[in-house]
């Protein structure tokens, strides 16, 4: 009961937590990677020393080939990212990062990504996510279609999606301030975990409202009177054992990736854990209680309605 | 009795881990994890009115040949259309190259126009293994398809050139080509001048006089289909539909086989972590839970093996996470199981009535996975539909995994009354549970 009694508590961490990750976003965007903004990456290894970044810079900077940014990554390697280059311009490129046939580097990874086949992709991750979220909704109200009182089954689904919204905002804010500080890009990776942890929280809720459903049917069937929050109160008791132990089985098996993984996936394993153990934390602390204050609604409008008839 | 359905569901497990193991089958990598090349071009079909499909699909036909002459294993080439969500819908060609790192290369070699040469044939003798074989030798002439003004397909006719109804691509030379042509047949009257197309002699008429007049033709023995191709592909230069490439990409092998091995181990060590944690907290259920884990991971890479879907990064992403449900349904079911025999339940009753009592959250669960993945399989781009197949796969596999194998084996093993140590064993937690807290529940 210790989450219902303290709601509002959590209600207004809710509040803290989102609008610092919204002002993260919003200050310091992290920067789209060309897969969305079209453009080019090479990445290359070199052989023994790494020259230093500005030699290799001055270097590229002769091929004309417009702005272009030189970055290291690894021990060994160097990302150069720029405007969408021609197969000849890679050529010359890669010439021009040997110093002159001076370093030895091998080449690890070339993407070349034309605007419109960027601004594709951009758009067809939007429209996942939203279709996704969507039939989420359609999904729990129809799963949960036989309960009317206090709260209809489609406010079991808006809730599910409002923590979702939740759940995408909170690990994007973590992004945000992590890729300001390492240079991280929004990648295809990154949407994908955004919808890995759709699927994960909206599974963590479903085992909520799932107890709820059950008790509230008990109830019915035993004519129990109980208040809504202490049967939201009962269900989030009975089910945080449960919520608590997925969340840290995810994220030991996120740890594996995070600590051994490429840098890519490296990434990913972080913003997964970042939002799973924020999508636990959000499911046990604000999905079910946030059913009370749309019950009160309801309730209200319906003793007003009944007042009314009665006049 | 009891016994029979686990013995069984080990057996089966025991074929789909021989079949995991067996090196016949290779799980496909994709170009990320195996190292290759990708293009993607648009195809301007613009200026094509009627057949729009059929100049599209030799497009295709022509570019696999050539990317068949790059000699690549397994090369993908394929027709795509952007989706309709971004604005004007484009044609698009794919093609991957396997194994493929230098770019360039790649983009030239499908760019080529297709290679007709003409070739004098010498013959001679060679040593094959100590016995004297007649080999032949070809020479080039220098006259190629850039010589070629326009090409025209004519039927042969009785009593005229060739065979009666014989399709025949009829060449027309440049200025410049005539003459070569001319010449060539004027200094090697009775040799075989073979014609090549695509690398590939296709036929070596005999030069019976010199031929004047800048024309040429070739009877190969074509089916009506293929000589109206090649007179296509002759006169459109290069490719029946122009195309501009748009993208491209390729990784190294060294990259992508550290990304999978890092992959591989991750998986690993995250699977090794998440049997210690269950065993820890949840005792025998959660060794049964990693043994049913084992076996989930087994018939789900069995079965990427045999479809067989081609493994990327962001399949092993929704691989990782369709584990983490395949856990959560075992979790679930625990967590249920220690409340009924917490209440008093026996058993073998206590885990009968957990797995129903969990059943509604998992299915609930489960299917909003599944319908979340064939979302995203609709509408996602490659990447994200790599993760959206492997993550759906592996969340229809634990459903029945943690449903059936768990069920199965924990029933044959939990007797029917728990005595000290049973219920030691079915507990859950760092520390032994003092009687039935729970059933004297506050609330």
């Amino acid at each position: 009961m210790f989450v219902v009694r303290n709601r509002r508590f959590f209600f207004i961490l809710t509040g803290i937590l989102l609008v610092a990750s919204i002002v993260a976003i919003l200050v310091i965007p992290p920067r789209l990677s060309i897969e969305f903004t079209g453009g080019s990456l090479l990445e290359v290894s070199y052989e023994g020393d790494r020259p230093e970044v500005g030699l290799i810079h001055d270097e590229v900077e002769l091929l004309g080939l417009g702005e272009l940014s030189v970055r290291e990554s690894g021990e060994q390697n160097v990302t150069i990212r720029s405007r969408t280059l021609a197969p000849e311009e890679r050529t010359e490129l890669l010439s021009a990062l040997s110093l002159g046939g001076t370093a030895s580097v091998t080449e690890l990874r070339f993407n070349s990504i034309g605007p419109s086949l960027g601004n594709e992709l951009a758009i067809k991750a939007l429209y996942a996510i939203m279709a996704v979220s969507l039939a989420i909704v359609l999904y729990i109200a129809w799963a949960f279609r036989g309960l009317s009182r206090p709260v209809p089954s489609w406010g079991y689904g808006l809730i599910a999606v409002l923590m979702l919204a939740i759940d995408i905002i909170v690990p994007t804010g973590f992004f945000a301030v992590y890729a300001f500080f390492t240079g991280a890009q929004i990648d295809s990776l990154f949407v994908i975990a955004l919808l890995a942890l759709l699927g994960y929280c909206v599974n963590d809720v479903i085992v909520i409202f799932d107890r709820i459903r059950e008790h509230l049917k008990n109830n019915e069937r035993d004519e129990i009177e109980e208040a809504f929050d202490v049967t939201i109160g009962k269900s989030i008791d009975e089910t945080m054992g449960r919520s608590i132990n997925t969340g840290l089985t995810v994220v030991l098996a996120l740890l594996a990736l995070a600590v051994i993984g490429s840098e890519a996936t490296r990434n990913f394993a972080l913003v997964m854990m970042v939002g799973v153990a924020a999508g636990t934390f959000s499911s046990i602390t604000r999905s079910a209680p946030l059913l009370i204050p749309i019950a009160e609604h309801l309730e209200k409008k319906r003793a007003l309605k009944e007042a009314n008839e009665k006049e | 009795m009891r016994y029979i359905p686990a013995v069984l569901v080990l057996l089966i497990s025991g074929f789909f881990g021989w079949y995991v193991v067996s090196p016949d089958h290779p799980i496909k990598l994709g170009l990320d994890l195996a190292g290759g090349t990708e293009l993607i071009y648009r195809a301007d079909t613009s200026l094509i009115e009627v057949d729009k499909p059929g100049a599209l699909n030799s497009l295709r036909e022509v570019i696999e040949r050539r990317v068949n002459l790059f000699g690549v294993a397994e090369p993908l080439v394929q027709l795509e259309q952007s989706s309709a969500v971004a604005g004007a819908v484009e044609d698009r060609l794919l093609v991957e190259l396997p194994g493929v790192t230098d770019v360039q290369a790649a983009v030239d070699a499908i760019g080529a126009t297709p290679s007709l040469e003409f070739k004098l044939i010498s013959a001679g003798a060679a040593v094959v293994d100590g016995n004297i074989e007649p080999s032949f030798t070809y020479l080039d002439t220098g006259l190629t398809g850039r010589y070629v003004k326009k090409a025209d397909l004519q039927f042969g006719s009785a009593g005229g050139a060739g065979i009666a109804n014989e399709p025949i691509v009829l060449l027309t030379f440049t200025d410049e080509g005539g003459a070569l042509f001319e010449q060539i047949t004027r200094d090697n009257v009775g040799e075989s001048l073979a014609i090549f197309l695509d690398g590939e002699p296709i036929s070596t008429p005999v030069i019976r006089e010199a031929i004047a007049g800048g024309t040429a033709t070739v009877s190969g023995g074509f089916t009506p289909e293929e000589a109206r191709e090649l007179v296509r592909n002759l006169n459109f230069g290069a490719l029946p539909v122009p195309i501009e490439l748009i993208g491209s990409g390729a990784v190294g092998p060294t990259l992508g086989a550290e990304a999978f091995e890092a992959g591989l181990i991750a998986s690993g060590l995250g699977f090794l972590l998440v049997a210690l944690f269950m065993i820890i907290w949840y005792r025998l259920p959660g060794l049964v839970a990693s043994i049913a884990l084992v076996i989930y991971v087994l018939v789900t890479v069995a079965i990427i093996k045999f479809i067989p879907i081609t493994l990327t990064t962001s399949g092993i992403a929704g691989f990782i996470l369709s584990i983490g449900m395949a856990v959560d349904a075992n979790i679930l079911i625990f967590e249920r199981m220690k409340e009924e025999l917490r209440r008093g339940e026996r058993a073998h009753e206590a885990v009968r009535i957990g797995f129903a009592r969990a059943w509604t959250a998992i299915r609930d669960g489960h299917f909003t996975m599944i319908i979340s993945s064939v979302i995203l399989f609709w509408i996602g781009t490659p990447l994200v539909q790599g993760f959206a197949l492997v993550f759906g796969l592996g969340v229809i596999t634990s459903l029945i995994s943690a449903v059936f194998i768990t069920r199965v084996l924990l029933l044959a093993i939990v007797p029917h009354e728990a005595n000290r140590i049973w219920r030691f064993l079915l507990e859950t937690g760092l520390y032994r549970h003092k009687g039935s807290e729970l059933s004297t529940n506050k609330n």
